[in-house]
């Protein structure tokens, strides 16, 4: 009772099951990226001290904005390359994730604190301005790390731990500030048009702005929930590793 | 499905039909209604769960020539939850899906076939999508055009625009929705029955969401019509080319359309035909899509209404998306395919 005629039939899968095999970063590539994220480091280094030598000055955490709106804006500016990054492929990201965490950054260094004068003095900036810092610091010197394949445990541990206080720390420093400019914009109508125009179109700057604040809901939870997910799954190995000793 | 089987068990065939004593053929198989049976090989069939391996259903005394349409049905009455539109068999975990015409015995398998199987979630018909999506924007713009209250400044409520070219956009937006409808009913020939029930709320949020966006700015009592420079003629000739792609576009979809005989899934070459619309054919791989867009930008310089332009912005990246796509798949499929085509703009794109 031999089987149906298994020789005559096609192989199940195509000719491309060869499974594509991730190119990791070539030793240019590698060299670059670690030269990119040491000097992002440094910069973001270079705003921490500014914001403690500013406030060591002045005895006032008050209006510490104005010491490092340059290098605040320069370093978080320039994170755009990582979108670059993960397009060519030397960084194995989704650009659209980096792009969208990136492009929310640029958006509030930008379109709100840069744009709306009136907010630049208020204390909601310290607080998302102290976040980004003490997050990038650590998410920088990790990747910088990582690419010289000498990770030590302590930069894994407080890049995977400090989100927990860091992450709802921007995020409401970053709503406050919104909210905060949310007067200004409507007061002069900032980055919004009007009909009759020749577009046809019309935007409203302040409607926007409350969208996106609305869009910090369904979005941060989901953020939070998948580095918590990370950790543990970056963390966890470690655990389990010494368990088994 | 082992018809005896059935009749023994007294259940009925999926499609509703119950089999009453007739001699045991099927229109799909070509069995002798001899009461002398011959001495066939039958299968086991044994379906796994691709991601836990656990053993969902046994199956005994399979027909060799059953298709795996017949055991999604089979696997369908011990897991109800399970109709066969939403099961993925495949013979490997992380393989591809076995189309429901693959037949048993041609599959490289021994007489007892292990199949895994993966839910692909709720699905719904591509017809029962294809129509809410495009009934939407029929009736949303006609909200819009006849200016129902709470949109605009009460003042305006149920005015109608002043301006000419407003009612001609009106026409031509709700003419190239009720095509789209009468299509569906009437001329596709849908390769997939059912799409998985998410995209449903995606393409309704996109095909509504825009409408809504567009139908404002050009049923606005603030509406800017095109300019003394743009007159009478250049509004007509961006309707005439608007109707030329909307001709065009349905004369693809019916070339299309004869290319697959009914209730078939064959895939043939397009070629030209005698419509002067499909000798597009010869340059591009999906000119559906290039009409599409060409309507689109016709209707764009008609109302010169940004919304308009990035609404047609948006559905020509993801058109490029699928000619991309769908020129690839020719090219694997057929060695002869024409080498001059490009996907959806000739020479370009």
């Amino acid at each position: 009772m031999s089987a149906a005629a298994a020789g005559t039939s096609k192989a199940a899968h195509g000719p491309d099951v060869a499974s594509k095999k991730r190119k990791g970063p070539g030793a240019l590539a590698t060299a670059y990226l670690v030269i990119y994220n040491v000097v992002m480091t440094a910069g973001w280094l270079v705003i921490a001290v500014g914001l403690a030598r500013a406030y060591l000055a002045r005895g006032s955490y008050h209006g510490l904005y104005y010491s490092i709106e340059k290098p605040l804006k320069f370093f978080q500016t320039g994170a755009i390359l990582e979108i670059l990054h993960c397009a060519v492929g030397i960084v194995p990201s989704s650009v659209v994730l980096t792009g969208f965490q990136v492009m929310s950054r640029v958006f509030l260094t930008w379109a709100v604190t840069h744009s709306v004068r009136e907010v630049q003095s208020e204390d909601s900036v310290l607080l998302f301005v102290t976040a980004w810092t003490v997050t990038e610091i650590i998410r920088y010197s990790f990747y910088t790390f990582s690419l010289l394949n000498h990770l030590p445990y302590l930069i894994k541990w407080a890049r995977y731990t400090f989100f927990f206080v860091l992450y709802p720390m921007g995020v409401t420093g970053e709503l406050l500030t919104i909210y905060a400019a949310l007067p200004f914009v409507q007061k002069t109508g900032l980055y919004s048009v009007t009909l009759p125009n020749k577009y046809n179109f019309s935007f409203d700057y302040y409607t926007f702005l409350i969208l996106v604040m609305f869009s910090y809901i369904p979005l941060f939870p989901q953020l939070y929930f998948h580095m918590i997910r990370q950790r543990k799954k970056v963390l966890g190995q470690v655990e389990d590793y010494s368990k088994v000793e | 499905m082992d018809a005896l089987a059935l009749e023994a068990s007294g259940k009925k065939l999926p499609n509703g039909s119950s089999i009453t004593a007739l001699p045991p053929t099927t229109p799909a198989k070509r069995k002798p209604a001899k009461k002398a049976k011959k001495a066939v090989v039958f299968f086991e069939v044994e379906i796994l769960d691709a991601k836990t391996k656990d053993k969902l259903c046994f199956l005994d005394k399979v027909e060799p020539n059953a298709t795996i349409g017949e055991i999604k049905s089979m696997f369908h009455k011990s897991h109800p939850q399970f109709y066969p539109a939403r099961q993925s068999i495949r013979l490997d975990p992380k393989g591809k899906s076995l189309k429901d015409e693959d037949v048993l015995q041609h599959l490289p398998v021994g007489t007892t076939a292990t199949f895994y199987f993966r839910d692909l979630g709720a699905q719904i018909s591509w017809v029962t999508v294809f129509l809410t999506e495009y009934t939407g924007p029929l009736v949303i713009y006609l909200l819009f055009y006849f200016r129902v209250p709470f949109i605009y400044a009460p003042k305006y409520d149920f005015t109608t625009s002043k301006h000419w070219v407003v009612h001609l956009a009106c026409m031509c937006h709700s003419f190239h929705y009720v095509k789209r409808l009468l299509e569906t009913l009437f001329v596709h020939r849908f390769s997939h029955g059912t799409m998985p029930l998410r995209n449903i709320f995606k393409n309704c949020s996109y095909y509504w969401g825009f409408a809504a966006w567009m139908a404002y700015y050009i049923n606005h009592p603030l509406y800017t019509p095109p300019s003394e420079f743009t007159n009478i003629q250049f509004i007509l000739v961006t309707l005439e080319f608007f109707n030329f792609c909307q001709i065009g576009n349905l004369s693809i979809h019916i070339a299309l359309r004869n290319l697959r005989p009914p209730g078939s899934k064959t895939r043939k070459i397009p070629y030209p035909t005698k419509n002067p619309f499909t000798w597009i054919f010869v340059l591009v791989s999906c000119p559906n899509y290039t009409y599409e867009l060409g309507s689109w930008l016709g209707f764009t310089l008609m109302t010169q209404c940004l919304p308009v332009a990035f609404f047609t912005l948006v559905g020509f990246i993801q058109m490029t998306v699928w000619a991309k796509g769908k020129h690839r798949s020719y090219l694997k499929e057929f060695r002869d395919y024409p080498p001059l085509r490009s996907p959806i703009l000739p020479f370009v794109l």
